[in-house]
């Protein structure tokens, strides 16, 4: 489903992916795990197109194509997914109104019927109410005033509602408090199938334990520099990232 | 030479030295107050001019190009508009109103509805007034909006032919608000009109003004309102105006309002219209305990021009005000904000905020903002803030990552960012038409752009 391969990223002239090779394929979760500094989020953003990230070398096929030709919009409508680490507050545009428009968006896209107002507060509110969020929140502007854990549990509202592909979810678990891990959890596991493909980026194996998954790789300055089973994240947890030969916490 | 200091400061304007002609045309020409009212204002306005960009407070609002159009007064007696022509410029009103419809500047009573008035309301055309009851007129008109220093109030008195006498009598409150509609109609020659709006609101009483100022077709015309606003001690005023002239108007309009102990004033101005557009308020917070509130909205494209320029004047000791404008301002339009707050010696706690925000959608986009604090009380709280933007890219990326496209994206964060000041009008329906106009304002955009 998602192929990367040798790819080479700068951001202001400094060069933060080196060569990066990944495949993840249909139906499996892979997690992403690395020190701070590593190059996951520039990933993560790279993947879903922002912009300011200048592509040296290498590149990325998903589903077939080439996934960096193509529009973050664009993307997202192919089933792109992106639970960003830190998601974006934004002020005077209601959360309700901002869900409803992505979701049309997307689902116009797919040649699936637009959902008119009252359909679509029904499946917001079973989606919510699965993860917690309040009513009241629907109706405060977007991701503005929520505490660190509401935004993401908003993330993963938006991606239960925008059912993906491939889901790319940046440190979705730091923030939030154990009992939601679980309920955020089980929202993310709910989307597994076979068509779909999830990458999960996390620093702790607890969120592991919740999300289990298929493979396991280690990014350092840019680079997969191991790949394993979910043992691998186990081992990392005891020994750190020295005791695979990394230097610790090595953000630059 | 003696005049080239005063020359550089005004701008001729052949228009006014015409005066003489128009006069004996000119409504309440019999009446000695009045008369003399007008004389000493044309030679107010012929001593001070059209005010140059040399005047620190039209620095940034240049008149020039108003100055050479072949303005005349309007001769309206054959302009045909039917209540259609005025309703396909309005959204629909969405509740009761006392109406009145003013075609470049003069009243139509076949377009208006006024209604039944509760005992002692009164709410009347100014021509109308100047006919059947001058002796009510007198002591209000012109008292508020003082000729002082004000070349265009000046020339307002000097070519007044029509507007509106509102009266609130004690402790009324009228539920319904009034809506004066002014249209706009330029012709074969640029007409310019000048109407007065004076407004009482006696003790306790309340009072809702809204003014909608639309144009018909694409020609030059030349609006000047000018308003003036007395609340007494408790009374409370809304004053409502959007501002969507014709793209070849000028529309320069001045309000001035004066609030007694316990009364408050608010006030809201959405300006889209115009080619060339100023809004210019003055409040004096004059009694213990008054407060106004002022706020505004503009969205200007192409080469449109805005100026909100606001002067409040803490008199007394006790008195708040706030003031929050905000604006967009895309491709070459320019936009203006002075915010002046004087607080007067022994004007002890006095509350003035004042906040202006822009976003600049294109690079030949300005804006220019002055906030002026100027206090001469110590124990005061004051603040102004001024910030002027672009659209975030992060806030655009987001939105996008979800499937919106970037024009939609770029829509939702410009009404997010014009919806905000929705939520401090305290009167729904004009909320609800704030919110269409921005909405209408970003599907044309949307609609040029393709
Ligand atoms: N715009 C930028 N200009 C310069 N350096 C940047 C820019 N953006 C990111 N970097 C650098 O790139 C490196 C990788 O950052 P990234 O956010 O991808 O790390 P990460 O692996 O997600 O770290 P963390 O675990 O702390 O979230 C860091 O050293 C960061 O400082
Ligand atoms: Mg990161």
């Amino acid at each position: 489903m998602l192929e990367i391969k040798n790819l080479r990223v700068v951001v202001d002239d400094k060069e933060i992916l080196k060569g990066l090779d990944l495949t993840v394929p249909a139906g499996e979760v892979h997690a992403i795990m690395g020190p701070n500094g590593s190059g996951k989020s520039t990933l993560s953003y790279v993947l879903a197109g922002r912009d300011g990230y200048e592509v040296r070398d290498g590149g990325v096929t998903y589903l077939g194509k080439d996934l960096l030709a193509i529009m973050p919009e664009q993307r997202a409508r192919e089933g792109v997914f992106l639970a960003f680490q830190y998601p974006v507050e934004i002020p005077g545009v209601g959360s309700a109104t901002f869900l409803k428009t992505a979701v049309n968006a997307v689902r116009k896209h797919r040649g699936e019927k637009e959902f008119d107002a009252l359909e679509f507060l029904k499946l917001v509110r079973a989606k919510r109410e699965a993860l917690g969020i309040s009513e009241e929140m629907m109706r405060r502007p977007l991701n503005v005033g929520f505490s660190g854990g509401e935004k993401k549990r908003n993330e993963i509202l938006q991606m239960s509602l925008l059912e993906p592909r491939l889901a790319i979810l940046d440190e979705t678990d730091s923030g939030l408090d154990i009992d939601a891990l679980k309920v955020v959890a089980d929202g993310v596991n709910a989307l597994r199938r076979e068509d779909r493909a999830i990458v999960v980026i996390t620093h702790y194996q607890r969120w592991l334990d919740y999300i289990v998954p298929d493979s396991v790789h280690v990014l350092s300055e840019g680079r997969v520099v191991r790949s394993g089973g979910k043992e691998l994240a186990l081992e990392l947890e005891q020994n750190g990232y020295g005791g695979i030969g990394l230097q610790a916490g090595a953000a630059v | 030479m003696a005049t080239s200091r005063k020359q550089e400061r005004s701008i001729p304007l052949a228009y006014a030295e015409r005066y003489r002609e128009f006069a004996p045309a000119l409504p309440g020409a019999d009446l000695p107050w009045l008369k003399n009212l007008r004389q000493e204002a044309i030679a107010r306005f012929s001593a001070l001019g059209l005010p140059s960009p040399r005047v620190e407070a039209w620095k940034y609002t240049n008149l020039s190009t108003l100055a050479k159009q072949p303005f005349v007064p309007v001769d309206d007696a054959d302009i045909a508009v039917s209540p259609a022509d005025v309703a396909a410029l309005l959204p629909p009103e969405d509740g009761p109103s006392y109406r009145m419809v003013f075609v470049n500047g003069r009243l139509r009573p076949e377009l208006s509805a006024v209604g039944e008035l509760p005992p002692n309301v009164r709410i009347c055309g100014l021509a109308q007034a100047l006919t059947d009851e001058p002796a009510q007129l007198e002591p209000h008109l012109g008292r508020v909006a003082a000729l002082n220093g004000h070349a265009l109030v000046a020339l307002n008195t000097a070519f007044m032919e029509d507007g509106c006498l509102i009266q609130v009598p004690r402790d009324e409150a009228l539920e319904a608000p009034i809506h004066l509609i002014f249209l706009g109609r330029p012709g074969a020659t640029p007409p310019a009109y000048h109407p007065r709006i004076v407004v009482i609101a006696e003790l306790g009483s309340r009072v809702t003004l809204i003014e909608s100022h639309v144009g018909a077709g694409q020609g030059v015309y030349w609006s000047n309102p000018v308003t003036e606003i007395r609340a007494e001690p408790g009374a409370v005023v809304g004053h409502y105006k959007f501002q969507d002239e014709g793209p070849g108007a000028y529309h320069i309009a001045r309000t001035d309002v004066a609030l007694a102990a316990g009364s408050r004033y608010e006030s809201f101005v959405m300006a889209v219209g115009a080619g060339l557009s100023r809004n210019e308020i003055r409040v004096a917070l004059g009694g213990e305990g008054a407060d106004c509130r002022l706020f505004g909205g503009y969205m200007m494209r192409g080469r449109q021009h805005v100026d909100n320029t606001t002067r409040i004047d803490h008199l007394v000791p006790g008195c708040t005000s706030r003031e929050t404008y905000k604006g967009v301002l895309d491709n070459r339009s320019r936009g203006v904000f002075q915010g002046q707050i004087v607080v007067h010696k022994g004007a002890q706690k006095s509350d003035g905020r004042q906040l202006s925000r822009t976003l600049l959608l294109s690079r030949e986009a300005e804006i220019d903002t002055k906030p002026e604090l100027e206090i001469y009380a110590d124990d005061v709280t004051c603040s102004h803030g001024a910030a002027v933007g672009e659209l975030d890219d992060d806030q655009l990326f987001y939105l996008r990552t979800r499937g919106i496209d970037e024009a939609a994206a770029r829509g939702l964060l410009i009404e997010g960012f014009m919806g905000e000041l929705a939520d401090e009008i305290g009167f729904a329906r004009v909320r609800d038409r704030m919110l269409a106009t921005v909405s209408a304002w970003l599907s044309e955009r949307r609609e040029e752009a393709a």
